[in-house]
């Protein structure tokens, strides 16, 4: 991989730090009237999802991280590894492991693509689309005429998330979720 | 906006830009400074290591060489002050490579100006005058005046509790990997000056030049730095401080964390001007940089006599920057670098 100097370092960019794949979320020159300069820089530990703060000498560099984001669909788990499949037409398959899932495995949905981070063509990342819609498989009997207002309950949907629901809502119904918060939207 | 070839300016911002620039002409009009245009290219580069000079290879009487675009119109005033110019001041256009971000432009303008018989307090307080005649009222209320002054000794040992010049270089490198979220031992090879730079850059400088309690959010004050260790001196003379230290003639100038100004007490020593010169071109061979071309005509210059004063450099679109409240240089720039 090609190396990049502190003056080419943008959001977005993917580096080595330590060993670790990162994204590079902002970047900041800091040089004093007269002396040597300094990059400020945020990274995205793609390992961890940590933000890292990090100051550089300007000028010095870091090794490019071959890291690629792919849509892919989600297929089935059998225990250990969770199976996805690139939606490009290629029909290629990737095994993810859990720690890439993270808590995002209570998102987890059928023919849902999802976007895979690969590095070094290892999927280390899985983010599910901002909402889902998921089916709720258990939740206390919903409260006729209480539509308008006020109270939730909690519902677990079929994923396996458990998500904070108004009262009127009954088992067997679609709900659409967002899955960066883990709140009720609406009925799909 | 769309499209690769839109400025990066919008065009209202343009005409206040171009207000406030009539308005530091009238400044100097009204003092009597003249204003001069000096070449962008010379036969002399800026040695100084931290910074990267662009060049360009031009064909002349004197047939191919290479020419250096300067970092900033030191020289050739200081050549026309020594020829007997009296006071002047230019709107220069610099380059300084690889400067790149928020406060920073590849190809920028310093408003850069000479005060022959000036005594350094005395340009402290102009360039005082200068930036409150820019920045409006809501920004930096207040009196005339000069400026709160902090000695950068006083700065470290109020933040850092340490004594910059007598630290010792072990302790300083641990305190500036940790400040600068390093890995350990990240410094271990860095000089005292580094870890110094680092510790100002991105501890003091960003709590210098911000309003006292009593003053409203987003007002500022002014706030100089004075009293540099003497390594930091660049074109400035030395002097002993109260502590017996030798530091530098210098002062910077501060608004809301942002450096604006720095000005110098000036060298006036042909033979001292040559071996900063010369120690600078050294310290680029150990580090494996590009040696500059020195300026031997301003050598020549000063053996010829440059009258005692002081001058200053003030980074023009940062100050416009400031005073119209922009995010990003680039918004105060007609076309940045990458969209040039």
């Amino acid at each position: 991989m090609a190396n990049y100097s502190t003056n080419e370092f943008k959001g977005g960019l993917k580096v080595m730090l330590d060993g670790d794949p990162c994204s590079i979320v902002s970047n900041e020159l800091v040089k004093p009237g007269k002396g040597q300069a300094f990059n400020r820089v945020k990274l995205r530990n793609l390992m961890t999802g940590r933000v890292w703060e990090r100051t550089f000498k300007s000028g010095e560099s870091l090794e490019g991280a071959d890291v690629m984001e792919l849509e892919m669909e989600y297929l089935y788990t059998d225990g250990d590894m969770w199976y996805f499949m690139r939606t490009d037409g290629s029909f290629e398959q990737y095994a993810v492991e859990k720690r890439a899932l993270g808590d995002d495995e209570k998102w987890l949905k059928e023919q849902v693509p999802y976007t895979v981070t690969l590095w070094n063509d290892n999927a280390i990342q899985v983010t599910p689309p901002n909402f889902i819609e998921l089916e709720v498989t258990e939740t206390d009997p919903g409260l006729k005429g209480d539509t308008a207002q006020g109270g939730s309950k909690p519902a677990t949907l079929s994923s396996g998330a458990v998500v904070r629901v108004p009262l009127f809502i009954n088992e067997g119904e679609v709900l659409k979720v967002d899955t960066r918060t883990g709140e009720y939207v609406s009925r799909a | 906006m769309s499209g690769a070839w839109w400025p990066t300016a919008d065009m209202t911002t343009l005409r206040d830009r171009a207000r406030l620039i009539a308005r530091v002409r009238a400044f100097f009009a009204e003092r009597d400074v003249l204003e001069v245009e000096t070449p962008i290219l010379g036969q002399g580069g800026s040695t100084d290591i931290h910074l990267a000079s662009l060049s360009a290879w031009a064909r002349t009487a004197a047939g191919r060489q290479r020419l250096w675009l300067r970092t900033s119109p030191e020289f050739h005033m200081k050549r026309l002050l020594a020829a007997g110019s009296g006071p002047i001041y230019q709107l220069a256009k610099s380059f300084r490579d690889g400067e790149v971000g928020r406060r920073h432009n590849v190809e920028f303008t310093m408003l850069e100006w000479y005060r022959p018989g000036f005594s350094l307090p005395a340009l402290m307080e102009e360039t005082a005058a200068l930036i409150r005649e820019l920045l409006s009222d809501t920004l930096l209320p207040g009196e005339q005046g000069p400026p709160r002054c902090h000695a950068y000794r006083e700065l470290f040992h109020e933040h850092l509790e340490i004594d910059p010049f007598n630290v010792s270089l072990e302790r300083l490198r641990r305190l500036a990997a940790e400040r600068g979220f390093m890995p350990k031992g990240a410094l271990d090879d860095e000089p005292r000056e580094t870890c110094l730079d680092l510790l100002m850059s991105l501890v003091i400088e960003p709590t210098l030049g911000w309003a006292k309690e009593n003053q409203k959010e987003g007002q500022g004050e002014l706030s100089a730095v004075v009293d540099y260790p003497a390594s930091q001196a660049a074109l400035a003379r030395r002097h002993v401080d109260a502590y017996g230290d030798e530091v530098a003639s210098r002062f910077e100038l501060y608004f809301q964390g942002v450096e604006l100004a720095n000005g110098y007490d000036e060298l006036v020593d042909p033979t001292e001007q040559q071996a900063r010169f010369d120690a600078d071109n050294a310290a680029r061979r150990r580090l494996g940089f590009d040696e500059i071309d020195v300026d031997t005509r301003l050598v020549a210059a000063l053996a010829h006599g440059l009258p005692e004063g002081s001058g200053v450099a003030l980074g023009l679109d940062r100050l416009i920057q400031l005073a119209l409240d922009k995010p990003r240089l680039s918004d105060v720039l007609s076309f940045d670098t990458p969209g040039c």
